[in-house]
């Protein structure tokens, strides 16, 4: 069940897409700036935008193929998108719009499988309401049901949060995740948010200017150095794997990577649970030794794995610390003056409060 | 005061008017809905030729509409012959009045629903298609209940404009009682006979009531399903 997107598109005089990649089972984040195109290739692939050429296949068969003549109209695809705005029937209540699909698509009701949805997107008490009446989280999260209980093959979601403030995301991200880890499904997932994108994506297709820069497990490509200068060298960060410890009194709780625990504020997930960590290139601090008399709690043990001189003053450090990657960026100058070179050891440091509950898988 | 003020003829002429009107309505609805469509989603070449030509008989003379009709459907045109050998004459019968009654509302009918068909969000209909909805399926279960407000006041509005239709009427099938004198047609004959100045003033009367009451029906019945709508 892969999704395979190759096609190239004019879209006015001075812009074209020419995109290529693969979207295995999971979460692939379409990743860039507003004006990369991203919404433009879910619409493709959504068979909303009809490409000047190429071909595009769910699990090998086409949906859309030039050469071959082959393009199946939007209700023939089984895709289901997610769009910007709920695009909720506003005369129809909540239930009905929830059913739109299944109705349409003559499939057979399925009350199981109904309110599966239903109280995984904790909408139960919404469904006799029309859609005027419901909040921008309750309507996104109506929005993703109604795409799921029509049983796609693939599930699209074109920047859900874009009109929702901090709060309501917040509301929103913890749905999501239990989406990726329960549909079992391909999710394409358009963002403009690298936090999220570290949180919920298992891979990353880099876009810019119509184009695909980069594309690869999110892992990887978050702690490239070179893609850093993509991502946005303020953005940058990787996502490491930890262990949820034991929370102290003073509501601070450990969370144990591979090279070494840190000590983090808001961590909701359970002890033994492992969440994912952000941790930004930028809140990051290097030291040859081990420091004392420091205030920040968070050292991990690490080596530097590489160097990497992007534009202006910065330069953006991978490091390696008890296997995984991490990235740091400091000032060119800081760099010389601590003589670092591949292969040197050092302690990374982290603040605490730099890491917020965005950063955090639940 | 009930049944004693207006004359057998005159309530005739009131029961035909409502009749012609009713029929006329109805009939034109599906066709107006098309052209409303076609005008409000199409692209194909023409289309400002088909436009002009829907809003015809707005600013054609009535006279000429209803010669127009005539030459069309007459006793004596392959087409008037054609539907009069399938049974439904049209010459100087009351399917007649029904069928200028419904030229001439027209215009009026396909402007509302266009108007309500430009303001449904063409987004809804993206989302319905990604859901598994075919073109029929989204235009019955989105566009029309979205639209139904628009199709309503199409379609009293050519309801009250077919109540009233004289000129296009009285040319195509003349003014004969209890067939095609309508409220207007009855109007106008009873003016020309002497003494007939107060039979015309209650049929005025009755025209004004039924022209408005239609309106403010479809006012209300609009705001009402609109209502129901976003609620």
């Amino acid at each position: 069940m892969t999704l395979e997107v190759a096609f190239r598109h004019r879209l006015s005089a001075g812009f074209a897409l020419d995109v290529a990649f693969e979207a295995p089972p999971g979460v692939t984040a379409l990743f860039g700036r507003s004006g990369a195109g991203k919404s433009s290739v879910l619409r493709a692939v959504a068979g909303l935008l009809r490409p000047d050429e190429g071909r595009i296949a769910m699990a090998g068969a086409p949906v859309f193929d030039s050469a071959a003549g082959v393009d199946l109209p939007p209700h023939r695809r089984r895709f289901g998108l997610v769009f910007q705005e709920p695009r909720l029937f506003p005369h129809l209540s909540v239930l009905r719009n929830l059913r739109y699909g299944r109705r349409a698509l003559g499939l057979p009701a399925n009350p199981a499988r109904e309110a599966e949805i239903v109280e995984m997107l904790g909408i139960g008490a919404l469904l006799a309401r029309r859609p005027a009446g419901l909040s921008g989280g309750e309507a996104a999260r109506v929005a993703i049901g109604r795409a799921l209980l029509a049983e796609p093959r693939l599930l699209m979601l074109d920047e859900p949060f874009a009109a929702l403030d901090a709060a309501r995301r917040e509301e929103i991200l913890p749905w999501l995740e239990r989406l990726r880890d329960h549909a079992g499904l391909p999710i394409l997932f358009v963002s403009h948010s690298l936090p999220e994108v570290a949180r919920l994506a298992a891979r990353i297709v880099l876009m810019g200017e119509g184009r695909v820069l980069r594309a690869g497990p999110a892992a990887d490509l978050l702690a490239d150095p070179e893609a850093a200068e993509f991502l946005g060298p303020r953005e940058a960060g990787a996502v490491l794997q930890g262990r949820v410890g034991r929370t102290a009194p003073d509501g601070l709780t450990e969370v144990r990577l591979a090279g070494g625990t840190l000590h983090l504020p808001g961590v909701t997930a359970a002890a033994g649970a492992a969440i994912p960590v952000r941790i930004a290139a930028s809140d990051v601090i290097l030291a040859l030794t081990p420091p004392v008399g420091l205030s920040a709690l968070n050292m991990l043990e690490c080596r530097v794995a590489g160097l990497h001189r992007g534009r202006g003053p910065g330069v953006m450090v991978r490091l390696e610390c008890g296997g995984e990657a991490l990235l740091a960026r400091i000032t060119a100058r800081s760099a010389e003056a601590m003589g670092l070179r591949e292969g040197l050891a050092l302690t990374a440091i982290v603040k605490s409060v730099a890491i917020g509950p965005a950063d955090l898988g639940g | 005061m009930t049944g004693a003020w207006l004359g057998p003829a005159e309530w005739q002429a009131v029961a035909l008017s409502f009749k012609v009107a009713l029929v006329a309505a109805l009939v034109s609805l599906p066709f107006g809905l098309a052209a409303a469509y076609a005008l409000a989603r199409g692209r194909f070449p023409g289309r400002d030729l088909f436009s002009a030509l829907v809003h015809l008989p707005l600013v054609l003379p009535p006279v000429v509409t209803g010669y127009l009709l005539l030459l069309a459907f007459g006793p004596e045109a392959p087409a008037g012959r054609a539907l009069d050998a399938l049974g439904l004459p049209l010459a100087f019968r009351w399917t007649g009045a029904v069928l200028a009654a419904a030229v001439m509302a027209f215009p009026l009918m396909v402007r509302a629903i266009r108007l309500s068909l430009e303001a449904v969000d063409a987004r809804l209909e993206e989302a319905a298609g990604t859901l598994g909805a075919a073109r029929a399926r989204i235009f019955a279960t989105v566009i029309l209940p979205l639209i139904a407000p628009g199709l309503l006041a199409g379609w009293v509005l050519a309801f009250a404009k077919g109540l009233g239709e004289f000129g296009a009427t009285i040319t195509f099938v003349a003014n004969i009682p209890g067939e095609t004198r309508t409220i207007a047609s009855a109007i106008h004959a009873f003016l020309q006979a002497p003494g007939g100045e107060g039979a015309a003033l209650r049929l005025t009367l009755v025209s004004i009531a039924l022209s408005l009451a239609a309106l403010l029906a479809s006012e209300w019945l609009a705001r009402r399903v609109a209502a129901r709508i976003r609620a």
